[in-house]
């Protein structure tokens, strides 16, 4: 087995700047493991501007603000990269096992970083009645398949949540000459920051409904339409106020959910509802010498917040590496 | 060349139980399918559970073959390369009066043939259930209940069909039937007309209207809507067996099982429905759903649940209707299938292939039978590295993961599509690609482009299950 000083597993913004600080806090020997084949993470499908006001004092986009970190990054030396390569085992003693083309490998670091990101939550998390056809995806899946790969998902739209994804996707939507019906929430304000309330939903006259839940998705094939109806302040439905959507897509947008099934395959403490890991400290956790970074470790409003985030955590790991020598 | 001995219309767990069973022989057999691929019935949203064949009238049909099915299923599962979870059922009674419905149920059980049966105490639930509601006072145990993948079943059923010789076609909707001459069927199909001597109807939800064509209609099918949730597999251990309450006039009750891949499931509801194709769960089914499970469990959460569906009973009735209609001969009706069916299965096609000798086909064993059906490999199911290792070695893309929440390999995901997946619920159901914790979000994308450049279809007609459920409207990364 092959040893190494650290190891960061996922390439998106977090691994990338806790790559970074920890090789700026003298840790020699880096490796970063990423499953995609490009480096970024969610920030490749992230094509419109906002990134980077507070970092750079500047607006980037997506796919502008990693490639500052990937120019930085690959011109480092002792920061290897392993791109296509995908963590599927992680042991309390931090031997990890990757599967890259080729084949199965192990290592064993002598701290880990793990920066992998976080999952949208589902429909089936919040369950939504009705039928399950074609036409239901969530705002991130809808995000991949426009951007990423020029698919059109549907035509007449209907948003239920409202986090910061659904929002941006009901202006892309449009922008895609797509119609966004309307936006259901059951808060009585946006989960999204109000930026993209005003940018995304009111520059485009996009109807967003307020203290709202979905009764019932319908259609046999593919989504037919959404029934929808007022709640009152304890969520419960006021009689007569239901009313039906005709649309052929249904996007989710209700909130995102660490990914952090690794850590706890290694057995480290996690929370059971946010799925966080349990520790006395920033970006630790239960385990020695392994730490969490990013939109594992914390849902960031902006990816501003994952990268000062993910310097600390690159810092602490190059501390915990100088305490045990 | 359109002419078969047998023709099986229905492609759900009975059509291809029973295919399974004819193609030991020499004879020409089709199965019709009017989806896109098999097990889109019925056989696709149960409870999955071998039942031991207890909570049955001692003097129904639908006994009797639940009993010899639980013995033949774990047999065949052998065969046919299935996992087959014998992991034991609990009857559990909450007070005297219940205790004494629970001694009936084991004396007719027993009379049915059940084995094994035994009363529990309160003491023996502590022990071995200790997640059980405290107010439980007892319980009928029965060791031979089993879980198995529904759909999974069906598919190897027809994949062993099919290497012995069984031709079938999906997308072939029988529209019409004539019986000319007594053994000289023609069924017109969407995909043309089969000339068959037998015709079997096996089309579950559907098989009022398809004996309707022979003028058969002293049945009718009503469809009994069960939803069923699925628990988080953070979960497994929470119960050792299946527990039942007891049962009612027309159902099994809602109890808690497990998927064969270990997931806890609760359900089903029990409730008559018209429209056939109405598989939508509702609030009130949930609350229900829930309710009665947390009298047997009562730590389950509404957080619990990562999953939900609803399937259709098709009843006719109290029992199963497994007949010749002798006013048209060589037309067979295996109708009103409803549960135990996918237990029964294998049973009902011996009930059939009986009926088929008694009606004057020549059955005669084939002197090559391809009895069993070789494992497919999934890679990280059972986390035997060393195994995995090996696979890629040999094999490169086994290395190449496509879903990540349960690493599924886009080796696994070709092959199947070599062995019949045809859409996004085809490869979910085969190989658990998207029935993960992210429902697919991260492997969508992936997965269409292998089902496009396989079936050498462009990427707007890949479809969740067929025809009207594609899942993109337009492409534009051609500029
Ligand atoms: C679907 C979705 C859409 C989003 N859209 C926006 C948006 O429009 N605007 C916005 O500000 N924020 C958006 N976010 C939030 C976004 O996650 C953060 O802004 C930022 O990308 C977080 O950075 P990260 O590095 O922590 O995670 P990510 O960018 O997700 O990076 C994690 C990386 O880890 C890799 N990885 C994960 N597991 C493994 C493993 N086992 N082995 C190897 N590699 C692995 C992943 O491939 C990925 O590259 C979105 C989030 C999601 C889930
Ligand atoms: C909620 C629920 C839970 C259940 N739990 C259990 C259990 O735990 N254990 C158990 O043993 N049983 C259980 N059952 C019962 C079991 O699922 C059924 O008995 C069994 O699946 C019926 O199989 P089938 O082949 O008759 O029907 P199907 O699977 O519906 O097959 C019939 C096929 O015929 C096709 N078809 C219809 N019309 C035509 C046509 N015109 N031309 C061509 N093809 C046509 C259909 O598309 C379908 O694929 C449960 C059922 C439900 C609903």
């Amino acid at each position: 087995m092959v040893n190494r000083e650290l190891v960061v597993v996922g390439g998106g913004p977090a691994g990338m700047a806790a790559a970074i600080s920890a090789r700026e806090n003298g840790v020699k020997d880096i490796l970063l493991i990423e499953r995609d084949q490009y480096l970024g993470g969610l920030l490749n499908q992230c094509i419109h501007t906002g990134f980077g006001i507070e970092y750079f004092k500047e607006i980037l986009t997506g796919p502008e603000y990693a490639d500052r970190f990937i120019r930085k990054m690959t011109a480092m030396s002792d920061i290897e990269i392993s791109l296509r390569s995908f963590v599927v085992n992680l042991k309390r003693d931090r031997t990890l096992t990757y599967l890259s083309p080729g084949g199965l490998c192990e290592l064993r670091p002598r701290a880990l970083i793990m920066a992998t990101g976080c999952r949208e939550r589902t429909r089936e998390m919040i369950n939504v009645p009705g039928s399950r056809p074609a036409g239901i995806f969530t705002a991130g899946l809808a995000q991949k398949l426009i951007n990423i790969e020029g698919l059109l998902p549907g035509l007449e739209v209907v948003i239920i949540g409202s986090g910061d994804i659904g929002l941006i996707m009901a202006r892309r939507f449009t922008l895609e000459g797509a119609r966004v019906k309307a936006i259901i929430e059951i808060k009585n304000c946006a989960s999204g920051l109000p930026r993209n309330m005003v940018q995304c939903v009111e520059d485009f006259d996009i109807p967003i409904h307020f203290k709202h839940k979905v009764l019932k998705i319908s259609g046999k094939s593919r989504v037919e339409s959404i029934a929808v109806a007022k709640v009152d302040e304890n969520n419960i439905v006021i009689p007569a106020t239901a009313f039906t959507v005709t649309c052929d897509t249904v996007l989710l947008s209700v909130g995102l959910i660490l990914e952090n099934e690794l850590i706890e395959m290694a057995g480290a403490d996690i929370d059971k509802i946010t799925n966080s890991p349990v520790s006395t400290d920033l970006n630790n956790t239960s385990i020695p010498g392994l730490f969490v970074c990013g939109n594992a470790f914390k849902v960031y409003d902006y990816v501003d917040s994952v990268t000062a985030d993910s310097e600390l955590s690159g810092k602490m790991a190059a501390e915990y590496l100088r305490k045990c020598r | 060349m359109n002419n078969y001995d047998v023709c099986i219309m229905g492609g759900g767990v009975i059509g291809t139980a029973i295919a399974r069973e004819l193609s030991r022989y020499k004879i020409n057999t089709v199965l019709l399918e009017k989806e896109i691929e098999l097990s889109f019935g019925v056989s696709k949203s149960n409870s999955g559970i071998i039942h031991p064949g207890t909570q049955n009238s001692p003097v129904s049909l639908k006994g009797k073959l639940c009993v010899q099915g639980n013995i033949l299923t774990r047999k065949l599962s052998r065969e046919l390369s299935i996992d087959f979870k014998e992991v034991g059922e609990l009857i559990v009674a909450f007070n005297e009066d219940e205790v004494v419905k629970l001694l009936q149920i084991k004396k007719d059980a027993e009379k049915l043939g059940v084995p094994g049966l035994k009363m529990v105490t309160i003491a023996w639930l502590r022990k071995h259930e200790p997640n059980l509601s405290r107010s439980a006072i007892g319980a009928l145990y029965s060791p031979t209940a089993a879980v198995i993948s529904p759909y999974r079943w069906v598919y190897n059923l027809a994949e062993n069909a099919l290497a012995n010789g069984v031709r079938i076609f999906t997308e072939a909707k029988v529209e019409s039937i004539r019986a000319r001459n007594p053994y000289e069927i023609h069924i017109t199909t969407s995909r043309g007309i089969f000339n068959s001597r037998f015709a079997i109807n096996a089309c579950g939800l559907y098989a009022d209207d398809v004996s309707n064509m022979v003028g058969i209609n002293d049945f009718r099918i009503c469809p009994r809507k069960g939803e069923e949730y699925l628990l988080d597999k953070k979960r497994e251990n929470m119960t050792k067996h299946l527990i039942f309450p007891l049962p009612s006039k027309v159902s099994k009750g809602i109890l808690v099982t497990r998927t064969s891949d270990g997931n806890p499931m609760i359900g089903p509801t029990s409730e008559e429905v018209i429209d056939k194709e109405d598989l939508s769960t509702t609030a009130a089914g949930l609350n229900k759903v829930l309710e009665n499970a947390r009298r047997l469990i009562p730590s389950i959460k509404e957080g619990d649940i990562i999953a939900y569906f609803a399937g259709l009973r098709p009843t006719a009735g109290d029992d199963f209707i497994i007949r010749h209609e002798d006013r048209v001969p060589g037309f067979i009706n295996v109708a009103g299938i409803q549960s135990p069916g996918l237990t029964a299965a294998p049973a009902i096609a011996l009930m059939v292939t009986d009926i088929l000798r008694r009606e004057g086909l020549n059955l005669e064993k084939k002197r090559v039978f391809h009895k069993y059906r070789k494992k497919e490999y999934h890679l990280f199911a059972d986390k035997k590295l060393r195994e995995a290792k090996r696979l890629i070695k040999r094999d490169p893309e086994y290395g190449d993961i496509v879903c990540r929440c349960e690493m599924v390999s886009a080796k696994e995901v070709r092959e199947a599509i070599k062995r019949g997946a045809r859409t996004l619920d085809g490869i979910k159901f085969r190989t658990r690609a998207q029935a993960g914790r992210c429902h697919g979000s991260f492997c969508t994308t992936r997965l269409m482009k292998i089902l496009s450049e396989e079936m050498k279809i462009p990427l707007v007609d890949v479809s969740k299950r067929g025809n009207g459920s594609e899942i993109v409207v337009k492409d534009r990364s051609h500029g």
